[in-house]
């Protein structure tokens, strides 16, 4: 029993001395996990305040099932051992109703199986490489094919790029993302000598070489491309370095998967303009519910040039599914809600509406944009709604694999020997 | 051409002709674009070249009713419209009433091109180099009457010059008569530059063909013989990809041939639970080969008589063979010369990285290599100074200035906490070396997420004024970025300022004095105390003006000291602890090392990194006391 | 610590081991305590008030105590001031997580080949495994450095035999060319970062980044809950603490710890006496690098995963920081700073402990632990050089 505030938890203190309970499950608990300090927090910390804004906002509102949301934040401190065990703590004794929460694929594969064993429910916010799709998990980041194949698209048939340096951080993400944009460069017909890849660890800086690398390239006689999966605090060295050598965006574009607003904002972008990024979500979209999103954002936070960015539109459509599913089924039950989850529609913040598929990926529309001076994006092309891929088609492994959780049950179904391979996740 | 004429005929205004292909105007497509571009040149209308370059500005709005306009941005965020043909104004609206076009950077591409023509006779000789570049990037036959008749014009010397060069590598690729263009391609021998060797490159552009017999008309490249330049089973797969010949089966072709046979339990007469190994599964096909169920095995037999029908080659694109031998030759002949350059550009880089370690690993040359003193935190004086160069910034919004500001405050800034860590902690320690690395690492974690409270998490920027953010370029292949010139030369400051500190004045005497026997040089009436205080100070100082430098080459987090530390401790270590010269050597040793091994494997910088530390072990293994080892009785213990 | 002379061979070294170390007794008795009462108030075999995830935290928390057992041995002892044995703690991890991941993937494997209508042969089960663990880093090969992983008595012998022999490779070289003192605490160090670097890739066949994941799911346990499993290896860690702690007071006692405690002091002189200082230095190194792969091999099971961030040197450093904060040279004290500062580091990190309110500032701990933590070794290293365990001593003095 001295052991019981070691589990204690800190609660939103704006969000304790709501009035009495109503139901016996009030209040219903949301817990955020996400990384508040170590090298994640850069990225993770502005997503906790999104959900505390969300929580806020429904509570406002007048909570969800008669009840108030108490957001549950805990600091996994970029730990990935951490991940998994504070999601035991989160789900066997703060007993939360949801978690939303990592970053990292490394931290979701972490956490993964603690989900999967004590059927817990997660929103995971990020783009990321697929190749997964687990029973308790939502993702609402964009699969490959939501981000890198339009990318690539528009490479191929917009710019006529014909050489391609694929340069990414050295971990799983840029890897089978990479994996997938090879299978389907050569698909099209790209040859493999005109497909350049190179790896750098994480938080790089030495970046005079490979931007030369990519700079001789232009040689060759073909219309050169880079197609970047670099991450975090090492892109500020890598465009620097773009900048330094003159590479414009009329000779060598760049199109990036993990530089968004928040990421620029650390960035001299003058001498950038014109280089790209995909995304589901910029913070330049022109309607009025991204208006009102990014004025209650400014509110919230208390300061007016705080970008928002994709992950964070990720966690206000899959915060607001999971709200309106949970009325639905009448119940925070994790297997009523993942029922009611299949099929849910929300607007998006750039137009549109976005869709929960039965596999547990968003269909969400895909835009590319071109970075202006201010740090903000053009957007110059945006698709139709794309349904998310779990399993990508270009690689050998997963070409026969489908994931379908309404009616198939299985999220890894092999179509070839129509058998469902299994039913937790790999990780 | 028909649409074209009736375009002509009926259009009498620019709009006009926009509404005919409004679904293009409205969503732009490279693939689409050439029809717009197509339409209004032929309508020679005025303003065309106006509407063009507003067009790639991305300040055509299209209005609800479907018309088109020029549009101005006003600081209201409205938008004043302006009518294409007339130039005048059409009133102004919110942004969302009209939906703004923002054609792509490929359709600029071609919309720049298209204007090549009006803008090379342009007076402003900014548009014309601008017009230049455009035509240099989607090079076409039609530029060549274009650029040929604005070059009798032009009289600026730098823009004939670049002209000429143009036309150069236009008639080497477009030109119809081959003498021209073997001339052309003759004039670009030995020539380095990217866009050189980049024409020749296009223009030995080969296909991978076969066929029975090599046929007459084709310009043949090379002859790919079946088994030495192609692999048996690609040659054979080529056939296959062309339905000439059955496809070769694969790792599971057997396996699914027999599981599409299996009998009452059994395969070709084998029960199907036996069938997991290799052996048993080959035996049942064939059996079910031999009663004619399944079609034979391809064998290696098999493939060498189905390639052997046919021959394997590569084709030049370009038909002609004189062109095609011409940018062969031009190309080989620069063969050397870029392998000389790229090794010198490998050169630069090393020297560069070199210089950064030097420039990160300096300060601890002073506190470990003079004063033995293992500073955990040297890192944190790296970031503090990248930090006082932030904040620096944030007050003086002139970069230059703040710069100039910045380096001595964040010199006074770490001198002074380096001077207070050594006055409350490290003076306690100079006993105890080994407690000093704990002692100093939990200043390092303190100041790290003292750092992240004050400064947050996010990388904070801290940019470089104009006159660093460019580049040193000797030629397309070597180049090196100012800033990397510049923080080259910081270390060169700053190894002479402390060759001359320690060797040269009194300071540098007494620090060496208390260094090799604090004892005798207290009896001498030196001060330990404060001899030790000063060095410290010296060491921490230099690593915050190095932080600047690193803050504005890579970035600037709490992190980033932890970044360098491990590397410094080995910079010092491999050079030789106590030698500034030292420091240099395993700078540069280190620098080069790696840019050495990446040169080898450049696909994937983090194995450099991990062999580099692999080589430094093994060093200090056979080297302890490093490159440069210090006699006598400097070497102290 | 001083050479004593009236130590011969002739007494009986069990005898010896309890009169130099008392404490080994104590900590056997309070060890033995603790184990009982976690297992009473646990859920799958008590009361239930002990959590499974504090159970885990827990068994972890022994797993820690285990590698600064080793470390204070190499360091308290024998003076070398290792910031690297977090490596061997880390290598023990991936040794076993390997083989524990090999057969989770090869079960699950089997399974769905066995649905097919024929049965698989060996390299179709082989390949799909490889599939199965690498088609997350985008590879389907099984690497060369797995080809024991699918022999469970192989792998465990790997936890020991990889530490191990890495230790003896690496001791040998550097205590050869006689690096000593703080270049040796920094060759150490770049070990530790080659290997973390080492890893990191990809191209090295251990999935990078990722690590290996999925731990605490125990082959041919699977339905097994994990209330249960995390109880089996609570009571696993206690006993290899156990055990460690009896080898540790043995090496640390009798001539041979005389000897060991007297290169710490002056290595020279031993030297002259004529002792092979290289072999003891070796020996100790060796042997508290297998010790260190051994927790790992315990710790990572219930950590559920091991990546490369585990072996960077900051975590060396941290293991040294325990030793020094509870007090080196004493067995207990490498066990008191271990469990202390990584409970309360998990306490204050995890969100447990209050904020507390200024008025003008409010005190997060997640924001503000790291600092205090900072300054806590600063003062512990000026104040109480002998940390945590320099209590008893003032203790015993009092009582006597």
């Amino acid at each position: 029993m001295t052991h019981k505030p070691l589990l204690a938890t800190i609660t939103a203190t704006a969000l304790i001395g709501a009035g009495p309970a109503m139901a016996a499950d009030c209040p219903i608990q949301v817990g955020v996990l996400h990384s508040l300090s170590g090298s994640m927090a850069i990225s993770e910390t502005t997503l906790r305040d999104v959900v505390l804004m969300l929580v806020e906002q429904q509570n406002e509102k007048g909570g969800l099932l008669g009840c108030e949301l108490e957001a549950v934040v805990v600091d996994p401190a970029s730990d990935w051992p951490l991940f998994a065990e504070l999601t035991r703590q989160l789900l066997t004794v703060n007993e939360v109703d949801v978690i939303f929460g990592a970053w990292t694929s490394v931290s979701r594969k972490a956490l993964l199986p603690v989900l999967e064993e004590l059927n817990g429910l997660m929103f995971y916010p990020v783009q990321y490489e697929g190749q997964e799709s687990s029973r308790n998990v939502f993702y609402t980041g964009a699969a490959p094919n939501q981000q890198a194949i339009p990318a690539l698209d528009y490479f191929l048939e917009e710019l006529g790029v014909e050489s391609f340096a694929l340069l990414g951080t050295d971990y799983v993400y840029p890897r089978t993302t990479n994996a997938i944009l090879e299978a389907y460069l050569l698909e099209q017909g790209i040859a493999p000598e005109d497909i350049f890849v190179n790896y750098t660890p994480f938080g790089h800086s030495d970046w005079s070489t490979i931007v030369s690398d990519v700079v001789a390239l232009g040689a060759g006689g073909k219309q050169v491309g880079v197609i970047s999966t670099i991450n975090g605090d090492a892109n500020i060295g890598f465009y620097t370095e773009l900048a330094a050598q003159g590479v414009s965006a009329d000779d060598i574009p760049v199109v990036a998967f993990s530089v968004g607003e928040e990421e620029l904002s650390g960035l001299d972008t003058s001498r950038l303009v014109g280089h790209l990024a995909a995304w589901n979500y910029f913070m330049s979209a022109d309607t009025p519910g991204n208006e009102e999103f990014i004025a209650a954002w400014h509110e919230f936070i208390g300061e007016t040039n705080r970008v928002t960015n994709d992950p964070m539109e990720a966690h206000y459509i899959g915060f607001n599914m999971w709200v309106n599913a949970v009325e639905q089924a009448g119940t925070t039950d994790v297997d009523a809600v993942r029922e009611a989850m299949w099929g849910q529609e929300f607007p998006n913040l750039t137009g549109g509406m976005a869709v929960m598929n039965a596999n547990h990926h968003l269909s969400k529309p895909v835009l590319i944009g071109e970075i202006r001076a201010d740090g903000q994006f053009d957007i110059i092309s945006q698709t139709e709604e794309v349904p998310g891929e779990a399993w990508s088609p270009f690689l050998s492994d997963s070409a026969t694999l489908t994931s379908d959780w309404q009616q198939l049950e299985c999220g890894m179904f092999d179509t070839a020997t129509e058998t469902c391979v299994q039913l937790t996740s790999n990780y | 051409m028909a649409p074209v004429a009736d375009a002509q005929t009926e259009a009498a205004t620019l709009q006009d002709v926009l509404q005919e292909v409004s679904e293009i105007v409205a969503n732009p497509s490279r693939a689409q674009v050439p029809r717009l571009l197509e339409r209004l040149s032929a309508a020679e209308l005025p303003g065309t070249a106006e509407f063009l370059r507003a067009f790639s500005e991305r300040e055509v709005v299209q209005a609800a009713d479907g018309r088109f306009f020029l549009s101005r941005e006003n600081a209201d965020q409205t938008l004043t419209l302006i009518d294409p043909d007339s130039g005048e104004e059409h009133g102004t609206v919110g942004t969302r009433e009209v939906s703004q076009i923002r054609p792509n950077a490929g359709v600029r591409r071609e919309i720049n091109a298209s204007l090549v023509q009006f803008e090379l006779m342009d007076p402003d000789p900014a548009r014309r180099r601008a017009a230049l570049a455009s035509a240099a990037r989607s090079p076409d036959a039609d530029q060549i009457p274009a650029i040929a008749a604005a070059l009798k014009a032009e009289d600026n010397a730098d823009i004939r010059a670049r002209m000429e060069r143009l036309l150069d590598l236009l008639n080497a690729r477009f030109a119809t008569d081959t003498a021209i263009r073997v001339d052309a391609i003759e004039g670009l021998r030995g020539d380095i530059s990217t866009e050189a060797r980049r024409v020749l490159n296009q223009l030995l552009q080969t296909r991978a063909d076969f066929a029975q017999t090599l046929p007459e008309d084709a310009n043949i490249a090379l002859i790919r013989q079946p088994g030495e330049d192609i692999s048996l089973i690609a040659a054979y797969a080529v056939l296959a990809d062309a339905d000439l010949v059955p496809p070769r089966p694969g790792r599971n072709a057997i396996r699914d041939a027999l599981r599409a046979n299996v009998v009452d339990g059994m395969v070709g007469g084998i029960p199907v639970h036996q069938l997991d190994t290799d052996e048993r599964r080959l035996a049942a096909y064939r059996a079910l080969e031999d009663n004619g169920t399944l079609a034979p095995l391809v064998t290696e037999a098999d493939m060498q008589a189905a390639v052997d029908q046919y021959v394997f080659f590569d084709a030049y694109l370009e038909p002609d063979q004189g062109v095609t031998d011409a940018a062969r030759e031009a190309l080989d002949s620069t063969r050397t010369l870029i392998g000389l350059f790229q090794f010198a550009s490998l050169t630069l880089d090393a020297l560069s990285l070199a210089s950064i370690f030097f420039l990160a690993a300096i300060g601890l040359a002073i506190t470990f290599g003079v004063m033995r003193v293992i500073n955990m935190a040297h890192g944190e004086f790296i970031m503090m100074g990248a930090y006082t160069g932030y904040v620096i910034q944030t007050l003086i919004p002139d970069y230059t200035l703040s710069l100039v500001v910045a380096l001595p405050t964040a010199f006074v800034v770490t001198f002074a906490a380096g001077v207070m860590m050594e006055r409350l902690v490290i003076r306690h320690l100079y006993t105890r070396p080994l407690e000093t690395l704990l002692a100093t690492f939990g200043i390092s974690i303190a100041l790290q997420q003292l750092a992240k409270n004050i400064f947050g998490t996010q990388a904070r920027p801290l940019t470089a004024p104009d006159w660093l953010a460019g580049s040193v370029a000797f030629n397309d292949l070597v180049s090196i970025s100012t800033l990397r010139v510049g923080i080259f030369f910081m270390a060169l400051a700053f190894l002479l300022m402390l060759l001359f500190i320690l060797n040269r004045t009194r300071l540098g005497l007494e620090v060496r004095a208390v260094t090799q026997n604090p004892g005798m040089a207290a009896s001498m009436g030196i001060n330990p105390g404060r001899i030790n205080m000063l060095t410290f100070g010296l060491g921490s100082g230099i690593a915050g003006v190095a932080g600047v430098a690193i803050g504005m080459y890579a970035q600037v987090t709490s992190e980033m000291g932890a970044n360098y530390i491990v590397q410094s401790f080995m910079t010092v270590v491999v050079g030789g602890v106590g030698s500034v010269f030292g420091t240099l050597a395993g700078a540069g040793l280190i620098g080069s090392l790696q840019k050495g091994i990446e040169w080898f494997n450049p696909t994937n910088t983090l194995a450099a990194q991990t062999y580099m530390v692999l080589f430094i072990i093994l060093f200090i293994q056979f080297r302890p006391k490093g490159i440069i080892a210090l006699k006598g009785r400097a070497a102290g213990d | 610590m001083v050479l004593t002379t009236t130590d011969t061979t002739a007494r009986p070294p069990r005898k010896s081991l309890l009169r130099e170390n008392p404490s080994v007794l104590w900590f056997m008795g309070l060890l033995g305590l603790f184990t009982l009462i976690v297992s009473l108030l646990s859920e799958a075999t008590g009361i239930g008030v002990i959590s499974t995830s504090l159970v885990k935290i827990l068994g972890m928390t022994l797993c820690l105590c285990l590698v600064a057992l080793a470390m204070d041995v190499v360091w308290g002892y024998c003076g070398i001031l290792s910031l690297g044995h977090f490596a061997f703690f880390g290598l023990g991890g991936y040794a076993i997580g390997m083989s524990l991941m090999y057969a989770r993937t090869e079960i699950v494997v089997r399974d769905n080949l066995a649905r097919g209508t024929i049965p698989p042969t060996e390299t179709e089960v082989l390949d799909a495994v490889a599939a199965q663990i690498f088609g997350v880093v985008g590879s389907s090969e099984l690497p060369l450095i797995w080809s024991f992983a699918n022999s469970l008595p192989l792998q465990l012998a790997m936890v020991v035999l990889v530490p191990g022999l890495l230790a003896l490779v690496f001791g040998w070289l550097a205590f050869r060319s006689r690096v000593t003192g703080v270049y040796l605490s920094i060759l150490t160090q770049a070990m530790t970062l080659a290997l973390s670097l080492y890893l990191f890739q990809n191209d090295t066949g251990l999935r990078g980044n990722n690590g290996l994941s999925g731990l605490q799911n125990i082959p041919g346990f699977l339905d097994v809950p994990q209330s249960v499993i995390s109880m089996w290896f609570f009571w696993a860690s206690a006993l290899a603490l156990g055990l460690g702690y009896l080898a540790c007071a043995w090496v640390v006692s009798g001539k041979f710890g005389a000897v060991i405690q007297a290169i710490r002091d002056n290595e020279a002189r031993v030297r002259f006496l004529g002792y092979n200082v290289e072999g003891y230095k070796l020996f100790v190194f060796t042997l508290t690098a297998v010790i260190s792969g051994i927790a790992g091999a315990l710790y990572y099971p219930q950590a559920g995963i091991i990546n490369p961030a585990e072996v960077a040197p900051i975590a060396s450093i941290y293991l040294a920081v325990w030793v020094a904060i509870g007090g080196r040279g004493r067995l207990y004290g490498a066990v008191i700073g271990a469990a202390a500062v990584s409970l309360l580091s998990s306490w204050l990190t995890g969100g447990g402990a209050p904020n507390i309110d200024l008025g003008f500032y409010r005190i997060v701990w997640t924001d503000w632990w790291l600092v205090l933590l900072g300054l806590g070794f600063v003062a512990v290293t000026l104040f109480f050089p002998k940390g945590i365990g320099g209590l008893f001593d003032y203790l015993v003095r009092k009582q006597s």
